[in-house]
């Protein structure tokens, strides 16, 4: 019963952290926003009793992807400052 | 406006697929045969106390060669974008200079998360985790690395060496089962040890251990790839 | 709530999160957010699919102390929907910096992220 609470409220948290990815103007936040989607999923997949895919999720989706996604937005508004 | 429309369209129909191709039918109640069967026979055949594993190794093991294949060609396509301004890179870059909290946690921290990586992977036919999750892990060592020291270069004839033996070690121990014991990637042909101790489940952990290195070096590639261009101009 | 399953929340949660990751996929106009817009959609497919691979009140395919090993049909998940997500993941964060990759470039090329600058193949 707990559980199914808990999972419905990292559900409605996936969901709206999903909405901020795509609507937010800051493509920083979107990114950071995407990230958090991941964690939460991780949790999920915790509660869904999948121990391995939730390491994984929390490795790379939550971790190395942000990270990724930041290298290159860093890139793209280093190189707008030099030609704008 | 017509565009909105007509993409508001094309969500509700992919919606409606979604509905109907999972039907809401009430939760299983039992597993399907196929699940049952790794089961059942899992524990005797394969030897591992990690079904997961069991079924990523050894039963749908040529999936996990085609994967790691997979994962190869990215790495080496974005490689092949990215390196081509390697030789314009003349002046040394102006990066801001990192805290030097970080600097200094990092060199004590980088090692442990490389050894706590190699335990994931060597344990994977234990307890959650192996050579998927430790090679994530490896590279995250190697990200904590780059950002506590952003001028450092990576080696990338390390990475590529590593890469390729391991490569090549996944593919001859899954001949050697061919070999050896009943088909490809077999694990049998090492005896299945005592189940639920370390050296058990026959080739499992070794290799485990090699796809682990794989995965870790191929992602530890590309995030220096993406990290080599904050260096470049333009 | 006795008759909603975890896995129907689950594959709810899952599926609305592929509409949204498609929405932004057909909405956006900066690239970088398309790319967030399918990492989304790759995050619900592996959240249905392990969803559907759930057996109410069961325990992790992970034989140990708590699972005997005579019952163990009785008493697990399904482990292979969690293998192909596995292999999923690993997978996804490929095809997403390969798509970034891409990205980086273009945007050398053409000095802009949006969508519909680019009119190379327009006719």
């Amino acid at each position: 019963m707990i559980i199914k609470i808990i999972a419905i409220i990292i559900g409605l948290a996936i969901l709206l952290m999903a909405l901020i990815a795509v609507y937010n103007k800051k493509l920083i936040v979107a990114i950071v926003a995407a990230g958090v989607v991941s964690l939460f999923a991780s949790v999920m997949y915790l509660l869904l009793s999948a121990p391995d895919v939730a390491m994984t999720e929390a490795a790379i989706g939550s971790g190395l992807s942000t990270i990724i996604f930041f290298y290159v937005v860093n890139k793209i508004r280093k190189n707008r400052k030099d030609h704008a | 406006m017509l565009k909105k429309i007509f993409t508001a369209a094309v969500i509700v129909a992919f919606a409606i697929i979604l509905l109907k191709g999972y039907g809401f039918s009430g939760p299983d109640q039992q597993l399907n045969e196929v699940a049952e069967r790794y089961a059942e026979k899992g524990p005797e055949e394969v030897g591992a106390a990690n079904l997961v594993t069991a079924v990523i190794v050894t039963y749908r093991g040529l999936d996990t060669l085609g994967e790691v294949t997979i994962l190869f060609l990215t790495a080496s396509i974005i490689g092949f974008f990215l390196k081509t301004r390697r030789e314009d890179l003349t002046a040394p870059p102006q990066v801001r200079k990192t805290s030097e909290i970080l600097s200094t946690a990092s060199r004590i921290i980088s090692p442990i998360i490389f050894l706590f990586g190699a335990y994931v992977f060597i344990n994977g036919h234990l307890t959650p985790g192996g050579g998927f999750q430790g090679g994530a892990i490896v590279a995250s060592g190697l990200v904590l690395m780059l950002l506590a020291n952003p001028l450092k270069t990576v080696n990338h004839k390390i990475i590529s060496v590593v890469e390729s033996i391991s490569g090549i070690s996944f593919v001859l121990l899954g001949v050697l089962g061919l070999v050896l014991a009943a088909g490809f990637l077999d694990n049998a042909f090492i005896g299945p040890g005592r189940f639920g101790s370390l050296i058990s489940a026959g080739a499992i952990p070794i290799i485990y251990i090699f796809i682990g290195l794989k995965v870790g070096s191929e992602l530890s590639g590309i995030v220096s790839n993406l990290q080599e261009t904050q260096k470049e101009e333009i | 709530m006795e008759q909603i399953g975890l896995s129907h929340i689950a594959i709810t949660t899952g599926i609305l999160l592929i509409l949204t990751g498609l929405w932004g996929i057909l909405t956006q106009k900066n690239i970088i957010k398309m790319i967030i817009g399918f990492s989304l959609f790759d995050t619900g497919i592996h959240i249905v699919m392990v969803g559907v691979g759930y057996v109410e009140g069961k325990t992790a395919p992970i034989l140990d102390e708590a699972v005997q090993l005579k019952e163990a049909a009785r008493q697990i998940v399904d482990p292979l929907p969690q293998a192909m997500v596995l292999t999923a993941i690993v997978i996804g964060i490929g095809i997403t910096a390969l798509m970034l990759a891409y990205a980086l470039r273009l945007y050398q090329k053409n000095k802009t992220l949006d969508i519909q600058k680019f009119n190379d193949l327009k006719w």
